[in-house]
């Protein structure tokens, strides 16, 4: 069954109107996952090694400066230098995700790295946060789960976030030497939350096993991800049942890939991936088709992909999810006609109010999930009192910052919504007594912020 | 209209007013109007009469800055920076009181401040500010993996109150409160969202809204809390000057607290005092007794049952470093206040500050558990059940012998 335009850009993209060019059937929407990521290349980052570079240089100034140095200057060039490469990474998520013509990619994108959560805990270190969707995820977009898994675990925003950097085999040369040990929190976020689920079938015991067959995995001071022999727990390890031998990287790789490739984790993402795209309460039939995608192609992203836009279930109950602040503002973007080049643009001060602030208002600060197991899911997280003030107070005010002329509410309401528009809804927009009440009304409403 | 809403309290007949509706429509007609706290208000008060107000202080507060132990001459030896300006308000001899806390000394005097000295959590050496917040916040110790836990202990101790409603709780701010999250029901405003709409644009969201029981729900309540805070400034009772924000947030959880809300929790930053230390701590000092001044003044009579207790994610070195500030250490201070304390004093046991009694012979010894005077506070204030309070909400902890925390 096709899916209807208008499906596809509210449940399965960032709403209507769509950027120009976007593609408009499912198989070609599916095919062009394998394909090159246009908005990466639209809106380039620099890599996290060049981050490393400014970090470290930041890092000495900071040294002289407290040992008393004359470096006043080189102290503040350097901190100004990676703040602009945070606000070039900050701007260039929603330029990217505003813009790209393939708003079915981004939502994919979008829903692993909040699968694969990091945090950065120095505000400076922040941006290893963006490298990781730039490094880890949109190069796998249309490979398979087992590569995401790998690339993300390998990743040294995630070697940092779940502390495996400074795990150390309390048998190995370091551990011994310092009496250092084990720090287990990569190896059970990657049963729990990355791979198995919750309710997986793993031990505490596998999670040591895997917690020891991980030692060796760290950051260098360079922040690349390095295998440093000296931590690394000494013998075989087992987990889930299978003995991995070999104190190196390729035990370590071998681990994902069974993990990833666990009829567990099958069933995990096949979940997961039904209740963001369809429903908290996702028919079982189509979380059941996902899997057996998963399973037949050894977890393919664009075969998961395919089985999610091709069942039935995707054309029905428009509307049971919520879009999250960052969709949100997104969505209100798409309806404003405000491009990722203006926000790319913006004052900085602009950005800040109409954007960051926003988000963090709305409960979504930017990159800053609570926990490494992401953001909530359900409506209810979202829509409380002051979090949906926040919606109604940027959608009353904002608009007119943004747009100029404003848009016809009821014009607005149709466009954006479709056959969602409902008369109660355009009705209301066009007794409001100010274009910029209407347009708030329409932006505020049930129809727009669900999906 | 309803008799439920004439007895209401005067911020909800004032909200009909503002929005042009009262005696013109009937309570039916404008849902909107029906708020969930105002539904909550007939309820029962399954927590009693206690209040408990939970601060949490971001960023590391320098406990021996806060209560200083001037009475051991190793301070000035590891701080002459710090320690050469004013001494600050004598507690008993031996510490103390920070010169910006001067206008709380009448609250010592009288038993409603009191301090708990060298606490911290089980959070050892790697002096992170978020792990260390996520270790306070959850409530655990160090045998479970942070990771393992997504409810906060305050969340944990709701999940165990028979009868619960959603504002037996608040989370105040925009901050996200981790020690509140979790299962139980708890709701949250931010005093400093505005929600400036015309009473045209309220009939109109009403009547998007209507189908929608989630988003008229929420909005319902929002307008209210924002039509309560807009009542505050028509009356010229919106706070003015360096303290707006503090006194903002203090009336909006004494009103809370006046009425059915019991458990009050938000935060406070600006604690991680790495550079001239001296004017760094003065700010969020002033900030904090602004804010414990102005709940002491809203709440009135309630405030004889109401309990605050402040605490941070950990202390700062016993040496000041280069740049006259500290760095991240272990030990530190809870602020304790409210007419249920038995406080005028420092409670705790003092490590001393000799080299070999400090912790990595760097920061203060912790000598109790942070969580061991929470616990207490909770069972002194409700009356919780021991076992409970050592197995579900701390999990791990061993209640050590009442300290008599409580009048």
């Amino acid at each position: 069954m096709e899916l209807s335009a208008e499906i596809l850009a509210i449940r399965f993209g960032y709403g209507l109107p769509q950027p120009e060019g976007s593609l408009s059937t499912v198989p070609e929407i599916l095919a062009a996952l394998a394909g090159p990521d246009p908005a990466q290349k639209q809106y380039p980052l620099p890599p996290s090694t060049h981050f490393a570079t400014l970090s470290d240089a930041y890092v000495r100034e900071k040294k002289i400066a407290k040992s008393g140095g004359n470096n006043k200057e080189a102290e503040t060039a350097s901190r100004q230098a990676m703040s602009g490469l945070l606000d070039l990474a900050q701007r260039s998520t929603f330029a990217r995700t505003i813009d790209s013509p393939q708003p079915f990619r981004e939502r994919l994108v979008a829903f692993f790295t909040d699968h694969f959560t990091t945090r950065q805990k120095g505000i400076l270190d922040h941006y290893l946060t963006f490298s990781l969707v730039d490094e880890a995820i949109r190069p796998n977009i249309g490979g398979t789960f087992a590569d995401l898994v790998t690339a993300v675990t390998l990743h040294p925003s995630m070697l940092s976030y779940l502390d495996q950097k400074v795990s150390t085999g309390p048998n190995s040369t370091l551990g011994k030497k310092q009496g250092k040990g084990l720090n287990e929190n990569l190896a059970r976020e990657l049963m729990e939350l990355h791979t198995l689920g919750v309710d997986g079938g793993y031990s505490q015991d596998d999670v040591r096993q895997l917690a020891e067959l991980l030692t060796g995995l760290t950051i260098s001071p360079t922040l690349t991800t390095e295998f440093e022999k000296r931590r690394v727990e000494p013998g075989a390890e087992t987990v889930m049942g299978k003995t991995y031998d070999g104190d190196n990287m390729k035990a370590i790789q071998k681990v994902l890939r069974d993990l990833a490739l666990h009829p567990r984790t099958a069933q995990h993402i096949a979940g997961k991936l039904a209740v963001h795209f369809l429903s908290d309460t996702p028919d079982a039939s189509a979380v059941e088709a996902i899997r057996a995608a998963f399973e037949a192609t050894g977890g393919s992203v664009p075969a998961l992909a395919q089985a999610l836009l091709t069942h039935p279930a995707a054309a029905k109950g428009l509307g049971a999810k919520l879009r999250q602040p960052f969709d949100f503002l997104v969505a209100a973007s798409h309806a404003l006609g405000i491009s990722g080049g203006t926000v790319m643009a913006m004052k900085l001060v602009d950005f800040k109010r109409n954007y960051l602030f926003a988000l963090d208002k709305m409960g979504q600060k930017l990159k800053f999930a609570p926990g490494p197991d992401g953001w909530p899911e359900e409506a209810e997280a979202w829509v409380t009192p002051p979090r949906l003030a926040a919606r109604i107070d940027w959608s009353m005010q904002m608009p007119q910052r943004l747009a100029n002329p404003l848009p016809d509410p009821v014009n607005l309401a149709r466009v954006t919504l479709g056959t969602r528009a409902t008369k109660t809804l355009t009705t209301a927009a066009s007794r409001a007594e100010s274009l910029a009440v209407g347009v708030g009304i329409v932006l505020s409403s049930p129809e727009f912020n669900r999906r | 209209m309803t008799g439920k809403i004439l007895t209401g309290p005067a911020l909800n007949r004032r909200f009909f007013l503002k929005a042009g509706l009262a005696g013109a429509c009937s309570l039916a007609a404008h849902p909107l109007m029906t708020t969930v706290t105002f539904a909550a208000s007939n309820g029962g008060r399954p927590l009693g009469d206690h209040r408990l107000i939970v601060m949490i202080l971001r960023g590391g507060m320098d406990g021996l800055d806060v209560v200083r132990p001037y009475g051991d001459p190793m301070l000035a030896r590891y701080r002459p920076q710090i320690t050469k300006g004013d001494k600050g308000s004598e507690l008993d001899g031996f510490f103390w009181l920070h010169p910006a806390l001067a206008d709380l000394m009448p609250l010592y005097a009288k038993g409603e401040l009191g301090f708990v000295h060298a606490a911290s959590t089980p959070y050892r050496d790697k002096r992170s500010h978020f792990d260390g917040q996520d270790m306070l916040e959850a409530g655990t110790g160090s045998d479970v993996p942070l990771a393992a836990v997504r409810d906060g202990w305050l969340n944990r101790m709701l999940q165990s109150i028979p009868g619960l409603v959603s504002d037996t709780a608040y989370s105040v701010g925009a901050a996200e409160m981790p020690v509140l999250m979790g299962e139980a029901p708890f709701s949250t405003w931010a005093p400093d969202q505005s929600l400036d709409l015309s009473a045209a644009a309220r009939v109109l969201l009403d009547q998007v809204y209507a189908e929608d029981p989630l988003f008229h729900a929420s909005a319902a309540q929002a307008m209210e809390m924002s039509a309560h805070l807009q009542m505050a400034e028509d009356e010229g009772k919106k706070p003015e000057g360096p303290f707006a924000d503090d006194l903002a947030l203090a009336d909006f959880t004494a009103a809370r607290l006046n009425e059915d809300t019991r458990i009050a929790a938000f935060s406070m930053t600006g604690w991680d005092t790495h550079r001239g230390q001296n004017a760094a701590i003065a700010k969020p000092l002033s900030h904090l007794a602004q804010v414990i001044l102005r709940l002491r003044e809203g709440l009135g009579a309630n405030w004889g049952k109401t309990l605050l207790v402040a605490m941070t994610e950990f202390g700062r070195t016993a040496r000041e470093n280069g740049t006259a500030g500290t760095d991240h250490g272990t030990g530190g201070a809870m602020v304790l206040a409210g007419g249920a304390l038995n406080g005028g004093r420092v409670f705790g046991t003092w490590p001393g500050l000799d080299e070999a009694a400090l912790f990595e012979r760097r920061d203060l010894m912790p000598t109790t558990d942070v969580r061991a005077w929470a616990g207490h506070a909770l069972r002194g204030l409700y009356g919780l059940d021991k076992g409970l309070i050592e197995k579900s909400i701390f999990p791990g902890l061993i209640l050590p012998p009442d300290p008599g925390l409580l009048l």
